[in-house]
């Protein structure tokens, strides 16, 4: 008989290992956490008349946290829940971290399910590759989830090496058939096929070096695995209508990213080079952050971010950004109540194709926080993939407690 | 020619407008002295509440805890991690002050599990939405000031010596600071600072000095007043702990992403 481990397994000896772990250190965990509501709001009736209209939506994300009074252990436990209005795939869960850590002086590791971001840019993260999108949570693609991992860390003097063992694959989310944002025909999730005989039981390997010299903080990283990004092609769901099918490709990325910062300049790269037995490129982002700081006598600060954005595939049917430009304004007012406004607008160079972003936060009274998000999509050709989007313009408003 | 003569009076004259006469001597010597009395601590963890009061005598709370290591012949390296509002609970921010050359500072996002190296320029700006900017609460390196002594002066009943400071780092949000070190330990009792304008801007209080090792002073309490605004931030210091044996490896991005 063939033993197939799956994701259940790997979750089921975490659970026990780390249940075990903590009733042994600490009884008591530390728990925090946020419950949010959002509501969405179109400007346009939707493309697809199946798709439904402005939508109301509620996330709930408690976090147990033990630390272990005489060993350097810490164990992070910290599930998501979202409940959706209209798409009944966005009514979702996931772990978003369920993860043993032990630090040690020369050395750390990290058994379970959690995240990891490396990179600089802030239009796009190229290198940024250990977890899966959660795509169905919100379009710029900040959202992610829990990645099983064995994570070794090796600090040196010249520089922090880790290394990365991924057990498990996870798909990435996608925006049902009733649920605004996505492309047309919809994805259909369940019929997700792989290049990997072993499917998302596939391991994946990861390795970072990263340090700081000086104001070079400089980031050299290789995976190689499944790619956390599919290919799609068309097909038909079970009731024969028609749908894109995910298709998740093995592959090798190499990815450097580098920042340099110099007073009020962060300047910005970040370079991969990707392999697959279906295509090779090379993609990078290279801009700079500049901080006006105290603009017009007042607290606040202004930066002026300008990014450019570049794909040798050329082809705007794989990617948005195959030669764009991202211009950026972030005012921070530095106020009681951490009011902070980002906006921005990614410009394609080869079409008039226009893509607007406004995000504004501000905390209300002790543990609340309101944000508003807009978003504007002009002109995209009928070639994008941001074409299907073209009347899914809104603004969001969301209400977080956090406690 | 002239111009040539002009560099050999800028040459002959620059050290003299720098170390300048007794009363720069004098203020220089003090702040040597009270560095002095300052060094050799090692590192510190602490935990702080802060109390910010506007003129409508609203009032919030913020709750950081912090570590601090002494570096030889630069300045200090210190971890803050926030624990309080909650929404900002798990952030973090390490940073490295250095005499010289701009200070390196990093924020950890905590839902974002990013680190991101951010400029220093931030100095006059203000920590946490209180009336403390990242300036004041950076360590107090010997040589980020000129010095000159102005005189003698009693400050709430204490015997102090009275030094104005000139800061000579980019970005300070402050002409001059006006400081009150007490006579016996060269602690400051009280400091004035002076906006780009000259405009008195805040004054500070150290309250409640205690002594730790048998000869190292930290005050329980440190009280600032906006005079323009009317808001004050009150800074109140818990559970002081000295010589933790923190290394480096206590105050670098991977501390940063553990901090919490």
């Amino acid at each position: 008989m063939k033993y197939k481990f799956t994701y259940k397994h790997f979750l089921i000896s975490i659970v026990t290992s780390l249940m075990c772990i903590s009733q042994s250190v600490v009884a008591k965990p530390e728990i925090s956490g946020e419950i949010g509501v959002e509501g969405r709001f179109f400007k346009d009736s939707p493309l697809d008349s199946r798709q439904q209209g402005n939508n109301l939506s509620l996330y709930f994300k408690p976090e147990f946290f033990w630390k272990s009074k005489e060993k350097p252990w810490t164990v992070t436990f910290s599930p998501f829940i979202r409940v959706d209005e209209s798409d009944s795939k966005r009514t979702h869960g996931d772990i978003r971290e369920l993860v043993f850590h032990h630090a040690g002086k020369k050395w750390e590791y990290k058994v379970g399910i959690t995240k990891v971001y490396w990179g600089v840019t802030e239009s796009q993260h190229l290198v940024d590759i250990i977890n899966q999108t959660d795509a169905i949570e919100s379009i710029d693609g900040e959202e992610k989830l829990g990645q099983p991992m064995i994570n070794l860390i090796f600090k040196q003097k010249w520089g922090t090496t880790e290394l990365f063992l991924l057990p498990y694959f996870r798909k990435r989310t996608f925006t049902g058939v009733q649920g605004r944002l996505r492309p047309s025909p919809p994805i259909d999730a369940s019929q997700t096929r792989y290049e990997s005989s072993a499917e998302e039981n596939n391991l994946d390997f990861a390795i970072r070096w990263s340090r700081t010299v000086g104001i070079w903080d400089i980031g050299l990283s290789h995976f190689s695995g499944t790619s956390r990004i599919p290919r799609f092609t068309f097909g038909a769901d079970i009731n024969g209508q028609a749908v894109l099918l995910p298709y998740y490709d093995q592959i090798d990325q190499t990815g450097l990213d580098l920042q340099a910062t110099a007073g009020s300049w962060l300047w910005k790269l970040e370079v991969i080079s990707r392999n697959s037995q279906f295509e090779s490129y090379n993609a990078l982002t290279a801009g700079f952050e500049y901080t006006k700081t105290g603009i017009f006598k007042s607290k606040k600060d202004l930066g002026y971010l300008v990014e450019f954005l570049y794909d040798d595939r050329n082809d705007p049917r794989v990617t948005p950004f195959e030669r764009d430009v991202f211009l950026g304004l972030r005012l921070a007012f530095n106020d009681v109540q951490s009011t902070e406004v980002l906006t921005g607008v990614i410009i394609d160079d080869d079409s008039d194709e226009r893509s607007y972003f406004l995000e504004l936060s501000r905390r209300l009274g002790k543990s609340f926080k309101l944000s508003v998000e807009a978003r504007i999509i002009s002109n995209p050709e009928a070639t994008s993939l941001l074409y299907p989007l073209r009347r899914d313009n809104y603004i969001q408003l969301q209400l977080i407690r956090y406690f | 020619m002239k111009k040539h003569l002009s560099i050999l009076l800028m040459l002959t004259l620059a050290p003299l407008a720098s170390y300048g006469g007794p009363a720069e001597k004098k203020g220089m010597e003090i702040a040597k002295k009270a560095d002095a009395a300052d060094n050799g601590w090692k590192d510190l963890s602490s935990s702080m509440v802060m109390t910010l009061k506007d003129q409508h005598n609203r009032v919030v709370t913020r709750a950081i805890r912090n570590k601090t290591m002494e570096v030889p012949g630069d300045g200090d390296k210190s971890l803050i991690v926030y624990d309080a509002p909650p929404d900002l609970k798990g952030t973090a921010f390490l940073s490295f002050t250095h005499v010289n050359k701009p200070d390196d500072q990093w924020l950890y996002l905590k839902s974002l599990k990013r680190v991101k190296r951010i400029s220093s320029n931030n100095k006059s700006g203000p920590f946490m939405g209180s009336e403390f900017s990242y300036e004041d609460i950076s360590s107090p390196e010997l040589d980020k000031y000129e010095y000159k002594y102005i005189k003698d002066e009693k400050v709430n009943g204490v015997d102090s010596y009275k030094v104005e400071q000139i800061p000579t780092y980019k970005y300070s949000g402050y002409e001059k600071i006006i400081t009150w070190y007490n006579k016996s330990t060269y602690r400051p009792e009280k400091q004035v600072f002076y906006d780009r304008k000259g405009s008195k801007l805040k004054t500070l209080k150290f309250i409640q000095y205690k002594k730790y090792l048998g000869k190292f002073y930290r005050p329980d309490k440190m009280y600032m007043v906006n005079h323009l605004s009317g808001k004050t931030t009150t800074l109140i210091y818990k559970n002081y702990k000295f010589r933790n044996n923190y290394t480096d490896s206590d105050f670098d991005v991977n501390a940063l992403k553990r901090a919490r």
